[in-house]
């Protein structure tokens, strides 16, 4: 018979030999690591597409002021005449107009229904502002306006904006916590898998002791064998996420933020850092996990 | 090399050792028997340090193991090749692999022609890519014995290496612990079996110790 030569393998790859390759905490340790990476994938895309919004609403709102303007029937078209003198010397503004009857019925219609007397009504008239790239001082305009035009109120949309910007951002950050859970979680299925697989391999570690094996190089061996079966759970899990995202309705007006629930541009990479991060995540925890229970196997 | 000064150790709540003071020589060849639960794996266990003395001290190479670290503990098993009765291999790899696992665990490469040299000593050849399972109570012991010294150990310990082969295998395994012990390695076989003893004092200068009542004496010209 002819004697099998030593494979070249490397010293690392020669530790992971020495763990049997199979368990019944494999498709565990794997599984979780697909499982939780796909729920990562979706998390994230939720965390991105609020953090869109609350740009996008914040953006927005943030651009447009309007002036509304309730006076007596005589006093309307002076008071509009002064606001309108007021903007146009007031820097940090891009645009104004005052909007008309026309405009205001178009507004009105969804309540009152088409064919409203607007021009028989005390209803305020209402100008609209646009900002500049650089904004205005909208506590000295409206100073200014009091003085000018005693009936017109400037609103700037803060009362619409802060809760919308802020539930925008409370929706981005449950999105963040929701990661670093499914990353806690990881790490705790991995941990009680890595130590379920050292408790079933305590004859293995029993003769890697009696032939001079230092923990370190036990510890090696497991480290390794679940930092790849993680990494493998993860980028299977990472690519069923991203097939799911990229399966969801493209974003659209209509359809709101349901239909911007996905990537954009290179926020379509963010994904492909999950199975990095998973095997770190499971190197760390089957490490700490390995020398714990080295230990207590004494 | 190993030494132990009034060595005792106890076990749930009772003294299974005491008072034990003995070296063990480079180049010497003892024999330590006694009835079973005497103690005898125990004393192997204290002489490379799985476990600790209750009391007294254990020296391995010239160092207290209670002051060893976990890593010191691992590098002095590299220079003790311990063989058990009931010996465990991983069940994964072949003979070949688990001859080299002394090697493989230092991160050093054993060389295929040593290997096929000690597998030929002991009889093992034809079964270097064969599983552990598939080898007989025989086979496992001499596959034992060649992973014990395949880093050529200065003591190799073993623990009733015969008890579970014939008679006709206990002399090839107690051969190759003599020639071993030729070579300049020390020795420390524990047994209950009285005839192996007598054949082995027949080639070479043994010295045998017997646990009785808790301690190890030199045991008297009976055998």
């Amino acid at each position: 018979m002819k004697f099998p030569k030593a494979k070249p393998a490397s010293p690392a790859t020669r530790a992971l030999e020495v763990v049997p390759p199979s368990g019944p905490t494999a498709w565990l340790t794997t599984f979780t690591a697909g499982a939780m990476t796909f729920l990562c994938v979706f998390a994230l895309a939720l965390s991105l597409a609020s953090g869109r919004l609350a740009t996008r609403w914040s953006e927005a709102l943030a651009k447009t002021a309007t002036i509304r303007l309730s006076a007596p029937t005589g006093q309307m078209q002076i008071q509009t005449d002064a606001i309108l003198a007021t903007l146009a010397t007031t820097p940090g503004i891009a645009s104004y107009r005052a909007l008309d009857d026309a405009e205001t019925r178009a507004l009105l219609e969804p309540w009152f229904g088409p064919g409203l007397p607007v021009e028989a009504l005390p209803i305020p008239r209402l100008i609209e502002v646009v900002e500049a790239e650089q904004p205005y001082d909208s506590e000295g305009l409206r100073q200014r306006l009091a003085a000018e035009a005693p009936g017109a109120v400037l609103d700037d949309h803060t009362r619409w904006r802060r809760p919308l910007v802020e539930a925008a951002s409370r929706i981005r950050l449950l999105g963040v916590l929701s990661i670093a859970l499914i990353g806690a979680t990881m790490a705790a299925m991995i941990t009680l898998s890595a130590r379920a697989a050292l408790a079933t391999n305590a004859e293995v570690i029993r003769v890697l002791r009696l032939v001079g094996a230092k923990d370190s190089y036990i510890a090696r061996a497991f480290v390794r064998r679940f930092t790849l079966r993680s990494f493998a759970g993860a980028a299977v899990g990472a690519t069923a996420g991203l097939i799911g995202v990229a399966a969801l309705p493209a974003a659209d007006a209509a359809g709101g933020f349901l239909t911007g629930l996905g990537f954009t541009g290179l926020g379509w990479l963010w994904p492909f850092a999950l199975p990095p991060l998973a095997a770190i995540v499971a190197f760390l925890a089957t490490r700490r996990a390995a020398f714990r229970k080295l230990r207590e196997l004494t | 090399m190993i030494t132990f000064e009034n060595v005792a150790y106890s076990y749930g709540g009772g003294e299974l050792l005491s008072d034990v003071s003995l070296k063990l020589a480079p180049g010497s060849f003892h024999f330590l028997t006694g009835p079973s639960g005497a103690g005898k794996s125990t004393f192997l266990k204290l002489a490379y340090a799985e476990l600790q003395p209750s009391s007294g001290r254990v020296t391995l190479f010239d160092h207290d193991v209670k002051s060893l670290s976990r890593d010191d503990v691992a590098r002095s098993r590299r220079r003790i090749g311990i063989v058990h009765q009931d010996c465990k291999f991983l069940d994964h790899m072949t003979i070949a692999a688990n001859m080299a696992l002394p090697f493989t665990v230092s991160d050093r490469e054993s060389s295929p022609q040593d290997m096929e040299d000690l597998l030929g000593w002991v009889g093992l050849k034809h079964l270097a890519g064969a599983l552990p399972p598939q080898l007989s109570g025989g086979e496992r012991q001499r596959a034992a014995l060649a992973r014990a010294v395949i880093v050529d150990p200065d003591v190799i310990l073993a623990d009733e290496p015969t008890g579970n082969v014939d008679w006709e295998m206990s002399l090839r395994i107690l051969t190759l612990l003599v020639e071993l012990n030729k070579m300049g390695k020390t020795i420390l076989v524990a047994t209950h079996d009285l005839n192996l003893i007598r054949q082995a004092k027949a080639q070479i200068q043994a010295r045998v110790l017997r646990i009785a009542k808790h301690r190890v004496q030199l045991a008297g010209a009976d055998l």
